[in-house]
């Protein structure tokens, strides 16, 4: 692959140089790299969700023809820090018929199997945290790790609201999570290999967009539901739940909940970015950049569904996962094999 | 208090249990402080039992120590969002009972006032039912036009949301030029936002899947209820008291009545989305032939009507609003009972749920328009 060494592997190995220079121990310097990385991952996470709260007000705003925040700082881009000031300075309510334990746990349940998933994201080449040779798997398997803490919170928060909606969590994964992995498959199919860096690196010329457009669709459409957005928010549905298993959380323990949505959502533009728009390729810019584009491309178009569609009802949500997604999915799934066995018949 | 049947649908069998959802009074959707008892098996909802009286402002009650244009104030906060309706039809009864001759030209501004009102009305409503769907930008698009209409009224009136313009005898004051010019342009503006509606709301294919098909109710059950105004004309009967009696002039003008067929979700709200471009037709209409003259009749100062009683009803936005006065010759009414459309139209709220989703009963709260306010008058 190309050593030409982008800014943050070059980083990451000066790092670890510096403190193996220090030390003189290669597994204080290997701990130290990882640390690095965690601590990386943490604020990528960090920073997007705070750059994300104030761009989905702005995108909103926009679409609803308003201004959107503009009272604090240049166009109010110090919005969202005022957010985390009161979010932080709230009382910590526990009411008192949760169950204290399960209740409390949820949302940081939910915050690290969000944060998990970053560990496979590829973000330039070379920049990956954990470059598993199980790559979508391990996204797949830790993102639906997702649903459990939202059930955890629904059912601990002894709220009818919050239970309804915890329950809708479990109903909506079953019916979008296998769509979403058979559409993933179309593309293991091509590449041969659930490594994300083989499948970026499979990408240098044509994007799996164009070769898989069904497989994008579908995946598309499940990971707004996985990421519980509009039109498939029906787990917070607020004119119905009016905020699912979140209604008993209140300050910080909210705020989790809420980060960790957004980190799911750039988590599936990250993937939808490597898996069908071709990762960290592209000309001229360094290839972190031409990920952040495609990524930012993505969110906007998670945002304009958000504030353009209604909600679907749990029905149809369910039908329409068994009933288009799932057998388009596994159409694409035959039509990728036959393609293969007729223009690459050697695999 | 519903009590828990356990038996429905052989649930026992399978070892789960209905359990009760108390829906409100604060809850996002229910449009004020409407309670909804929900018995729901799963999500599927298998008795709804609409509380109400949390808004109860004893206003029949008020109105006995009040004079008779004391009591058009009160009307405003019937029916918040077509207070101008609320006016015309409180006033209506008083004339008729008084005997009392409206000016021409008062007669043709109350039109327009009360036709603008039913399409800011509507405009609300597709607003609110759009929200309650989860489209949250809908609303910004219909509550943004509605403010012309708002500002309208705040140029004739002096006030966006209680007028007490339509008065005992007339109208507060003339419109004016400019008024009359703004209006014009709204009339031209309003097929332009229809067409918005359409792309953003209407047109949406989720939106529609979401109301098509819902709650199909006959209408024998919706007339023994009383449920009057576009909800019952999406079942298909064809009663719009101002062409069935017509009251005021509306017999001088032409528009259509929209019926449904159906009478499922959609047509009920696609009622109100007719029913706009029908109002505006009747605007123009009354904006054409607006004839010159005083906008007030010459009305005593203390209004002191015969013995009698009298029954008035006007079609609001929302239906049949109906104001029965019986007088015993002093300045105050001896007994003042409104007809309220949003009460009669909440009662057929069991028989509209039954059987829905839990996301349905937003969607059929949302399409019977209350305003509880004057539910609970």
């Amino acid at each position: 692959m190309q050593e030409s060494a982008s800014l943050w592997v070059g980083l990451g190995r000066a790092i670890k140089q510096a403190v193996l220079a220090a030390t003189g121990a290669p597994w204080v310097a290997e701990l130290v790299h990882t640390l690095a990385g965690v601590v990386g991952i943490l604020s990528i996470i960090l920073l997007s969700a705070l750059v994300l709260v104030y761009l989905e007000r702005k995108v909103c705003a926009w679409m609803q023809m308003r201004l959107g925040p503009n009272r604090l700082g240049p166009y109010g881009i110090f919005q969202t820090i005022a957010d985390i000031i009161k979010l932080m300075t709230k009382e910590d309510i526990q009411p008192a018929q949760v169950s204290p334990v399960m209740w409390g746990l949820a949302p940081v349940l939910l915050f690290m199997a969000a944060m998990t998933t970053y560990a496979v994201i590829p973000f330039d080449a070379g920049v990956i945290f954990a470059d598993l040779n199980i790559g979508i798997f391990f996204f797949v398997a830790v993102g639906s790790q997702a649903t459990l803490p939202m059930l955890m919170a629904g059912w601990a928060s002894n709220n009818k609201y919050a239970m309804v909606g915890g329950m809708r969590t479990v109903a909506q994964m079953i019916s979008y999570e296998i769509p979403l992995v058979f559409s993933l498959l179309g593309v293991v199919m091509i590449t041969g290999s659930m490594k994300m860096s083989d499948i970026v690196k499979a990408q240098e010329g044509l994007w799996f967009i164009v070769t898989q457009p069904i497989a994008f669709v579908v995946y598309l459409i499940a990971s707004v539901a996985e990421t519980n957005r509009t039109p498939f928010d029906l787990v917070e549905a607020e004119s119905e739940l009016v905020a699912g298993p979140f209604t008993e959380y209140s300050g910080m323990r909210w705020a989790y909940f809420f980060l960790a949505e957004y980190a799911f959502m750039v988590g599936a533009s990250c993937i939808a970015a490597t898996l069908f728009l071709g990762g960290w390729n592209g000309p001229f810019l360094p290839g972190w950049i031409w990920f952040f584009i495609k990524v930012a491309a993505m969110i906007f178009l998670f945002m304009w569904f958000r504030w353009t569609f209604p909600r679907i009802r749990v029905d149809q949500l369910m039908s329409f996962g068994w009933k288009v997604l799932l057998p388009l999915s596994i159409v694409n799934v035959v039509v990728t094999g036959i393609g293969l066995w007729l223009f690459f018949p050697l695999v | 208090m519903a009590q828990l049947k356990l038996e429905h649908n052989g649930v026992t069998a399978c070892g789960t249990e209905l359990y009760l959802l108390n829906m409100g009074p604060q809850h996002p959707s229910t449009h004020g402080v409407l309670r909804v008892l929900l018995e729901l098996d799963g999500e599927t909802v298998v008795q709804a039992t609409p509380v109400m009286g949390y808004l109860h402002r004893g206003l029949e009650k008020l109105a006995e120590a009040r004079t008779y244009p004391q009591f058009i104030p009160y009307t405003d906060r019937l029916d918040y969002v077509s207070s101008m309706c609320n006016n015309l039809a409180y006033c209506q009864a008083v004339e008729k009972l008084i005997g009392a001759e409206v000016p021409e030209r008062a007669e043709y501004i109350r039109v327009i006032m009360a036709e603008l009102n039913r399409i800011a009305s509507h405009m609300l409503f597709i607003g609110a039912t759009a929200l309650d769907l989860g489209g949250m930008s809908g609303m910004m698009y219909t509550f943004r036009d509605r403010e012309y209409i708002l500002d309208l009224f705040n140029l004739a009136s002096g006030s966006r949301l209680t007028y007490s313009y339509v008065r005992i005898g007339g109208v507060m004051n003339d419109i004016s030029v400019e008024f009359i010019e703004l209006l014009r342009k709204f009339l031209a503006d309003l097929p332009g936002m229809l067409t918005e509606y359409d792309n953003l709301i209407n047109g949406n294919e989720i939106f529609q899947a979401r109301l098509k098909g819902v709650s199909i109710v006959p209408a024998d059950r919706l007339i023994s209820q009383g449920v009057t105004g576009p909800v019952l004309r999406a079942s298909g009967i064809d009663y719009d008291l101002r062409v069935k009696k017509p009251y005021g002039i509306y017999d001088r003008f032409k528009f259509a009545v929209p019926t449904g067929s159906v009478g499922d979700n959609w047509e009920r709200y696609l009622m109100r989305v007719l029913e706009i471009s029908e109002s505006a037709k009747i605007i123009a209409q009354a904006l054409e032939n607006l004839p010159e003259g005083p906008v007030m009749a010459k009305i005593p100062k203390v209004i002191k009507p015969p013995v009698g009683e009298v029954y008035h009803a006007n079609e609001t936005p929302r239906g049949e609003l109906g104001f029965h006065i019986v007088s015993d010759g002093s300045t105050k009414p001896y007994r003042l009972h409104i007809r309220r459309p949003t009460f009669y139209n909440l009662g057929c709220v069991n028989a509209l749920c039954q059987g829905v989703k839990i996301a349905d009963v937003a969607a059929v709260l949302a399409v019977l328009d209350p305003c509880m306010g004057e539910a609970d008058a």
